[in-house]
């Protein structure tokens, strides 16, 4: 029998029954779409964290002062300062360090502080660092100029502003040019950073950046020998990561005099590490609810198996009047075959749609990047394709399995 | 004498239930020759619907060996038991066994799909068929739109469609009044004087009476085995 007329019979079959092909067909819709939804999720939020670490700056190392352990009880990170100005320049390739891996080195330094312009006043961090802190980040100012201050030596009051800031300080009118008032002192906007949005610790774009000596001579207190912050390092490459970690670290541990015995008293973090941790954990969740929504596959293709097996009793009669007109048990096995994966095809294809659009919608609430899975959209399709065969095999061979004499008989 | 159609030789059929052996054909020798109508008469419990399926390819023998159309089919796989059926006999039952929901003409197409002819094909095959037993304006109406007649007639196309040699009747009137049964048996006999060799299944001595030659079963084995001059339907339409 021609592939057309097998199609059609297949059709015709599932519309007689529409409600039951219906019923039956949202078991594979459901799991289907779980599948997709799920997947499309996993890497939705996967990528989200992703981009959150990248704008954090890629290929970039932070240096951090170490604990300070007190009899017995460690103190927090940072608890003990370690890291010198010096420690910096020796690092600094721009000031003579030899640790060939390292591109830019700059110290950040920040605290909270009240700002204010002539008409609204806000409370966000203050970060005081060099003009190599933009390029590590690489991020660029979307109106005005950054400072320029690679060696950390000016003393302007210059301040740039995330876009968060100045949408606070300066609705409706550009900041660039205007006064904000950094703890009572004025400093003069020169630029505004590019809009990052939400990142790990909250919105990146809630921040203000000024010069390094700038900053110590308002906001530092303690000894002008230590760094009061950390390092950011970028490195002119990932894969030099675990080769310049160990450099700097054999660098602090020579130049702070520890000998083996000692541990270090400074810490090198890696935010690509970070980054790479918390991608597999979002990954292994996702693939956990992918696995769930693939049993739900599962239970949609029983329910085609149970829906055909009665499809095959019901219709004993008919096959044996096939058979008796010259219909083989291929035949026969083919029509119901042919029945079940149509129903599950077409299934899966509402599924796909249906998942799209829950993954969409799940997107939009978390506020993470929709991504269509479209590898995983195709091998679900086939999924769905094989689980109607797989689940239509059985009835379809005991539907061609049927003595013809029997089946025409047969009263229903 | 034209070469026989059908040739049976020692048939025997034996069904197993639980650890009994029924015996429900015991040898077997019978020849059909084309174009002839024969009916096969008995008792229920004679054997004779098990004749039929068997000569009808739905059944096989235990023992002995059939020849239909100078072929042995007596040990053919289902499959090939299948298309014997598809190619070399046409079946009217009791019941018309028509599909439910589905127009006389696809029901009548129906044998045509497992043989691969091609849509256009099967449906002016089909039409014709029809018309053959005078149906052709009732070819969209589904089955259950029919009469009982118009059903049996529409089987009747059925089995005509595929040109199978041999049409195989069950009790074809076994559900029709008298007057229907009439136009059945004349419908029957037009086959026969076109060449087609009618069989009848029927324990009704009067249904019986239409056929040349009446073949009569008894637990199993022929009994009786005469010809005559097949009666002419009264009021053929």
């Amino acid at each position: 029998m021609s592939l057309f007329t097998t199609l059609k019979l297949a059709f015709r079959a599932m519309w007689r029954n529409l409600v039951r092909t219906l019923l039956t067909m949202l078991g594979i819709v459901i799991g289907i779409s779980a599948v997709i939804a799920m997947v499309s999720a996993g890497q939705g939020a996967q990528e989200s964290v992703r981009q959150v670490f990248q704008n954090l700056g890629t290929n970039v190392l932070q240096v951090l002062n170490g604990s300070q352990s007190s009899f017995g009880a460690a103190g927090g990170m940072g608890s003990r300062q370690s890291l010198t100005w010096d420690d910096w320049r020796a690092m600094d390739p721009s000031h003579g360090g030899e640790i060939s891996t390292i591109k830019w080195v700059a110290p950040v330094l920040s605290a909270k502080a009240q700002l204010a312009s002539d008409e609204q006043n806000w409370n966000t961090s203050i970060t005081g660092t060099t003009s190599v802190w933009f390029k590590i980040r690489n991020w660029a100012t979307s109106k005005g100029e950054e400072f320029d201050d690679p060696d950390g030596d000016s003393t302007a009051k210059v301040a740039v502003i995330g876009q968060t800031v100045a949408n606070q300080l300066f609705p409706g009118t550009s900041a660039v040019g205007q006064t904000v008032r950094i703890q009572g002192q004025p400093y003069e906007v020169v630029g505004v950073l590019e809009s990052k949005g939400a990142g790990p610790m909250g919105d990146m774009d809630d921040l203000v950046v000024i010069p390094l000596k700038t900053y110590q001579q308002k906001f530092s207190k303690g000894l002008a020998k230590y760094i009061p912050g950390q390092l950011i390092v970028s490195m002119n490459s990932d894969d030099e990561a675990d080769h310049t970690m160990a450099a700097i670290s054999a660098l602090l541990r020579d130049r702070h005099k520890l000998d083996s015995s000692q541990d270090d008293d400074f810490r090198i973090r890696n935010p690509a590490e970070f980054a790479q941790a918390q991608q597999d954990s979002t990954h292994r969740i996702a693939m956990l609810l992918a696995l769930v929504a693939a049993a739900s596959l599962l239970v949609g293709g029983i329910g085609v198996m149970n829906i055909m097996l009665v499809s095959v009793i019901e219709r004993t009669r008919e096959i044996g009047i096939r058979m008796a007109v010259g219909a083989r048990p291929i035949d026969v096995m083919t029509q119901f075959l042919v029945e079940s994966l149509v129903l599950a095809c077409i299934g899966g294809l509402l599924g796909l749609a249906l998942g799209a659009v829950w993954a969409h919608s799940m997107a939009d609430y978390f506020s993470w990047k929709f991504v269509f899975p479209a590898t995983t959209a195709a091998i679900a399709f086939a999924v769905s394709g094989g689980v109607g065969v797989v689940f239509g095999l059985y009835p379809a061979i005991r539907a061609s399995q049927l003595d013809p004499i029997t089946a025409l008989r047969y009263e229903t | 004498m034209p070469a026989p159609l059908i040739e049976m030789r020692g048939i025997t059929r034996t069904y197993v239930m639980g650890t009994n052996f029924v015996h429900a054909l015991r040898g077997i020798d019978l020849v059909i020759e084309e174009g002839s109508s024969i009916a096969i008469m008995g008792q229920s419990g004679s054997g004779k619907s098990t004749m039929m399926n068997i000569m009808g390819c739905l059944d096989q023998p235990t023992k002995g060996t059939y020849h239909l159309g100078g072929r042995d089919v007596s040990r053919l796989s289902r499959a090939d038991l299948a298309q014997v059926r598809g190619h070399m006999i046409g079946f009217v039952f009791q019941s018309f066994n028509l599909l439910s929901r589905t127009s006389a003409l696809e029901n009548v197409e129906m044998p045509l799909m497992y043989q691969g002819i091609p849509s256009r094909e099967r449906h002016k095959r089909a039409l014709a068929a029809l018309n053959r037993v005078g149906l052709s304006d009732r070819a969209d109406h589904h089955s259950s739109q029919l009469s009982g007649g118009q059903q049996q007639r529409v089987a009747i196309a059925r089995a005509l469609v595929g040109e199978a040699p041999v049409i195989m009747a069950d009790e074809p009137t076994g559900n029709l009044d008298t007057r229907t049964s009439w136009e059945v048996m004349a419908i029957l006999q037009g086959l026969v004087a076109q060449g087609k060799t009618v069989i009848l299944v029927t324990h009704e001595a009067d249904i019986a009476a239409y056929a040349s030659r009446v073949v009569t079963l008894r637990d199993g084995v022929i009994v009786d085995d005469r010809r005559q001059v097949p009666a002419k339907p009264e009021a053929a339409a």
